[in-house]
C-alpha cells in the first residue's frame, strides 16, 4: 500500500525501542553502581520490574503482537492494554526517582528535586490530571476520528503508542507513589481516582462493543473490545493490589520507639 | 469499653466488602461466562445503564481487594471477630444479589436473568436468594452482637 513509506516506517521500531534499551542500561548502571558503593543495595526486584517494564512496553514496537497491531484490532487492543497499563506499573515498581536520586551527582539530583517540587509536575503528576490524560485520551482515541486516521499511518500509531506509555506511567505513579513525590495526594483521593478510572475503562470498552469504531468489521471491533474490557480488567486489579498493599503496610502498627526514630529519619 | 465495639464493626465492614464482591464475581463467571445466561451487552441497554454497570464493576473490583486487606489487617491488630465477619459477608452478598436482581435487571434493564424464557420464575428465585442470604446476615449479626455484650458484661 505504502510502498515509499515502507524504508521509513520500517526503522520506526527500532527508533521507538532505542530509547528502553538505553533507559534500561541507565538503570542497571545505577544499580550495579549503588551495588558496589556498598552501604545500601538497591533491591533485586525493583530492577526485575524495571527490566520486565521495558519490555513489555517494547513488544507493543517490536516483534509479531506490534506486527499484527497494525491491522488486527484484536492485537491492537492488547498491544495497547501492555504498553499502556502493564508496562507503566512494572516501571513504577522499578522507583527509577529513588535510584536516580541516590546515585546523581549531588548537584544534578538537587536541580532534579527542585524540578519535582515546581508547579509543573504538581499539576500533571497529581492523580486527577494523570488519569485525565490517561483514560481521558482513550476515550478521545477511540471515539474521535483520530482512530480511524491511526490506521493507515505508522508515525501516528507510534505517537499514540508513547503517548500511552508516558501518561500510563504517570497515572500509575500518582496513584502508587513509591518514589518521593512532594504533591503526594492523600490515600482516600488516590483511591477515589483509581475508582472512577477502572470504571471510565470498563464503560469504555463496553461503549465500543456497544458502538464498534468505524472502518473496523463488527466481530473484530467486539472481540478487541472484550480484550480491553477483561485484559484491562487484569490491569487495574493488579494496580489495586498494590495500593491497598501500600496503604496496609503504612498503616502497620508500630512501636513507639521506632516510630520516634523514623520521624527524625524522615525529617 | 466502647473500643472493642468500634474494631468489631470493622471486622463487618471488611468482610461486607468481599460479600458485594464475591457475589458479583459469581454473577460474571457462573451467570455471564459458565451459563451464558446473561449477555455481555445485549443491544437494549440504556447509556445510563453502562455507566452504572461500569462504576459497578470498578466498585466490586475494589471491594474485593479493600476487604481483605482490611480483614488482614484485623488479624494482624488482633481484633478480628468472625461473628460479625460472617454478618458483614452474608449481608453483602444479600444485597448485592437484591440490586442486581431489582435495579439492574428490572429498573436499569441491563440485562436481564435468562433469555428466551418465561422469566417471572427466575427472577422471583433470584430475588428470593437475595432476600434469604441477607436475612441470614442480619440474624448472624445480632447474633455476634449479642455474644460480645454478654461478653463484657459477664467481666
Amino acid at each position: 500500500m505504502h510502498e515509499h513509506a515502507a524504508p521509513a516506517a520500517s526503522a520506526l521500531p527500532g527508533l521507538a525501542t532505542a530509547p528502553l534499551v538505553l533507559a534500561g542500561l541507565v538503570y542497571l548502571a545505577a544499580a550495579s553502581a549503588e551495588r558496589r558503593r556498598g552501604t545500601r543495595v538497591w533491591p533485586v526486584h525493583r530492577a526485575v520490574c524495571w527490566t520486565l517494564g521495558l519490555v513489555v512496553a517494547a513488544s507493543a514496537f517490536l516483534g509479531p503482537l506490534a506486527e499484527r497491531a497494525h491491522d488486527d484490532f484484536v492485537a491492537h487492543m492488547a498491544a495497547h492494554t501492555l504498553i499502556g497499563m502493564v508496562a507503566p506499573t512494572l516501571l513504577v515498581l522499578g522507583a527509577p526517582v529513588t535510584l536516580a536520586l541516590r546515585t546523581l551527582d549531588p548537584v544534578v539530583a538537587r536541580r532534579l528535586t527542585r524540578l519535582l517540587r515546581g508547579w509543573p509536575a504538581r499539576i500533571i503528576s497529581h492523580p486527577i490530571s494523570a488519569a485525565l490524560l490517561n483514560v481521558g485520551s482513550l476515550w478521545v482515541l477511540y471515539l474521535t476520528p483520530l482512530h480511524e486516521a491511526m490506521i493507515g499511518n505508522a508515525l501516528l500509531h507510534y505517537a499514540v503508542l508513547v503517548h500511552f506509555l508516558l501518561a500510563g506511567t504517570l497515572f500509575a505513579a500518582s496513584i502508587l507513589a513509591i518514589d518521593p513525590n512532594p504533591h503526594k495526594a492523600s490515600r482516600p483521593v488516590r483511591a477515589g481516582v483509581l475508582l472512577l478510572s477502572t470504571a471510565a475503562h470498563a464503560i469504555l470498552a463496553k461503549v465500543l462493543y456497544a458502538y464498534p469504531p468505524a472502518g473496523i468489521p463488527l466481530d473484530e471491533a467486539r472481540a478487541g473490545a472484550q480484550v480491553m474490557y477483561y485484559a484491562g480488567d487484569a490491569a487495574e486489579l493488579a494496580l489495586i493490589v498494590l495500593f491497598c498493599l501500600g496503604w496496609y503496610r503504612a498503616a502497620a502498627p508500630v512501636p513507639t520507639q521506632e516510630r520516634a526514630h523514623l520521624r527524625t529519619v524522615l525529617n | 469499653m466502647s473500643e472493642p465495639r468500634i474494631h468489631t464493626h470493622r471486622s463487618t465492614w471488611g468482610a461486607f466488602l468481599i460479600g458485594v464482591a464475591v457475589m458479583a464475581a459469581v454473577d460474571e463467571i457462573v451467570f455471564h461466562q459458565i451459563l451464558g445466561w446473561h449477555h455481555f451487552y445485549d443491544g437494549a441497554t440504556l447509556e445510563i445503564g453502562l455507566l452504572t454497570d461500569g462504576l459497578l464493576h470498578a466498585f466490586e473490583l475494589f471491594a474485593l481487594v479493600a476487604g481483605f486487606f482490611l480483614l488482614a489487617h484485623e488479624w494482624r491488630g488482633g481484633t478480628f471477630n468472625r461473628g460479625f465477619a460472617w454478618a458483614g459477608f452474608l449481608t453483602g452478598a444479600g444485597l448485592f444479589q437484591l440490586w442486581d436482581g431489582i435495579i439492574d435487571h428490572k429498573v436499569l434493564r441491563l440485562h436481564q436473568v435468562r433469555y428466551d424464557v418465561d422469566l417471572l420464575p427466575y427472577d422471583i428465585a433470584w430475588n428470593a436468594s437475595g432476600a434469604l442470604i441477607l436475612l441470614a446476615g442480619v440474624i448472624v449479626g445480632i447474633r455476634a452482637q449479642r455474644r460480645t455484650s454478654a461478653h463484657s458484661t459477664s467481666r
